[in-house]
């Protein structure tokens, strides 16, 4: 027997403002996030009844918005470049002592960590919001993105990969702002 | 093994997915190797970054309303929840009917009282307080005969401190009825005698004595006519009059 409709309501509001966030990193625009939001809770609601309670609540939902995401237009447009995933990646180089991180970590500036994600292939970019801004755990990313755990370590290791790169060129000027807030 | 085999595994350490055995031997690797200890912080404030940064855009309460309104469970009332309601809303009404209906009995009551007490008084104050002036029972009683529309029977008051003053005609409501009055001591008392359904009120089914403006009252229905004994005389004088009236009808 299917869980009744007005646990739905209960399950799925605790998630909404998540939901929404992923929803607008994705279309990269409100109205866009909020249609595929209403889409998200719509198309969840109406298959409530198949979801098996004591399953990943979250994950199916997440799912469902981001295979809503995969098919609308924008998602059509940005997306459909799927990474070949390796299964491993070679292994990475050690961080420097001025790293990427350290600077971002002195600077605080969370725009320019907030723009580097938001040039991130959507693949990249999704990955990473799940596991650091969601919290989830490999398994339930696999979930979500209906990949194996395999490729998310992969995938994952290589957003990260990607993120620290594109915030490598901004190593001088912020080495240069080190600089400054030493001398003080 | 070499720091490079570490760092391949650090942001699976950091994430917490490493087994548990493995995560014991790493802890113990950061724990005495510098570098990986370094990387692993700056690793961990990239996340930090991450999760801050992350956490960028928050819907709008009117949009959350909205989406809140298409899934919200409609109550769906049921036939019996349904017919409970009606069933509710015709106990009130019936409530408010009957509450009505015993108001108006009340206040009719309390105003048939009043018209007794007035026809009492009238009675005593007029010059010719009787039609008929005799003691005797036997010639009152047939005074009444073809003035009103029924008959009754008269106590003997032998052995009794009640005397029969006399009686006259008297009306209420447009309805004829026999007004007797006795004397007890230096007291009055009228006794009215209708018939049963002429007098509209709530008639208390006791008889007991009660006082209705200062008058001691009591009230009975018997053999289809309806009683009353008003005075200023003690209840229990207007008691004992009222008993010898329901001896002598019953």
């Amino acid at each position: 027997m299917g869980p009744q409709s007005d646990s739905f309501e209960a399950l799925a509001m605790p998630l909404f403002d998540q939901l929404y966030n992923f929803a607008h990193w994705l279309t990269r625009n409100r109205e866009e996030a909020e249609d595929l939001v209403q889409e998200t809770y719509t198309k969840a609601l109406k298959g409530f009844s198949s979801f098996q309670l004591g399953t990943n609540f979250r994950a199916w939902m997440y799912r469902i918005l981001r295979n809503t995401f995969l098919t609308s237009r924008t998602g059509l447009k940005v997306t459909m470049t799927v990474p070949l995933d390796p299964e491993e990646d070679g292994p990475e180089l050690a961080i420097e002592s001025d790293t990427p991180e350290t600077i971002l970590f002195e600077r605080a500036n969370r725009e320019l960590l907030q723009a580097a994600i938001d040039e991130l292939p959507v693949y990249f970019r999704e990955i990473l919001l799940l596991c650091e801004v969601e919290e989830m755990s490999y398994q339930e990313i696999a979930e979500t993105l209906s990949i194996p755990i395999g490729t998310v370590m992969s995938r994952l290791s290589r957003a990260r990969k990607t993120l620290r790169e594109r915030l490598q060129p901004q190593k001088g000027s912020a080495a240069i702002a080190k600089g400054t807030n030493r001398a003080l | 093994m070499p720091c490079e085999s570490w760092k391949a595994k650090l942001d699976t350490y950091l994430d917490g997915e490493l087994p548990s055995e493995e995560m014991r031997t790493f802890d113990a690797h950061v724990h005495s190797c510098s570098s990986c200890a370094a990387d692993a912080l700056a690793r961990v404030q990239m996340k930090r970054g991450i999760q801050a940064a992350g956490k960028r855009f928050t819907p709008t309460a009117e949009f959350r309303r909205r989406v809140q309104g298409t899934i919200a469970v409609k109550p769906r009332y049921s036939f019996p929840r349904t017919w409970m309601f009606a069933a509710a809303l015709s106990i009130l009404a019936v409530a408010s009917l009957l509450s009505i209906y015993l108001g108006a009995q009340r206040s009719r009551t309390a105003q048939a009282y009043s018209e007794i007490a007035d026809l009492h008084v009238a009675a005593l104050a007029s010059s010719s307080r009787v039609d008929v002036v005799s003691s005797d029972r036997h010639t009152v009683k047939p005074w009444f005969q073809g003035k009103i529309p029924f008959t009754f029977d008269l106590p003997e008051l032998q052995n009794s401190e009640f005397s029969l003053v006399g009686g006259r005609m008297t009306y209420f409501g447009q309805t004829p009825g026999a007004h007797l009055i006795y004397a007890v001591r230096k007291h009055e008392i009228s006794v009215f005698i209708f018939q049963e359904g002429a007098l509209r009120g709530k008639w208390d089914v006791s008889s007991a004595v009660k006082k209705e403006l200062s008058f001691n009252v009591a009230t009975w229905s018997q053999g289809g006519l309806r009683y009353f004994v008003i005075g200023d005389a003690s209840p229990a004088d207007i008691n004992n009059l009222a008993k010898l009236f329901k001896a002598t009808s019953s």
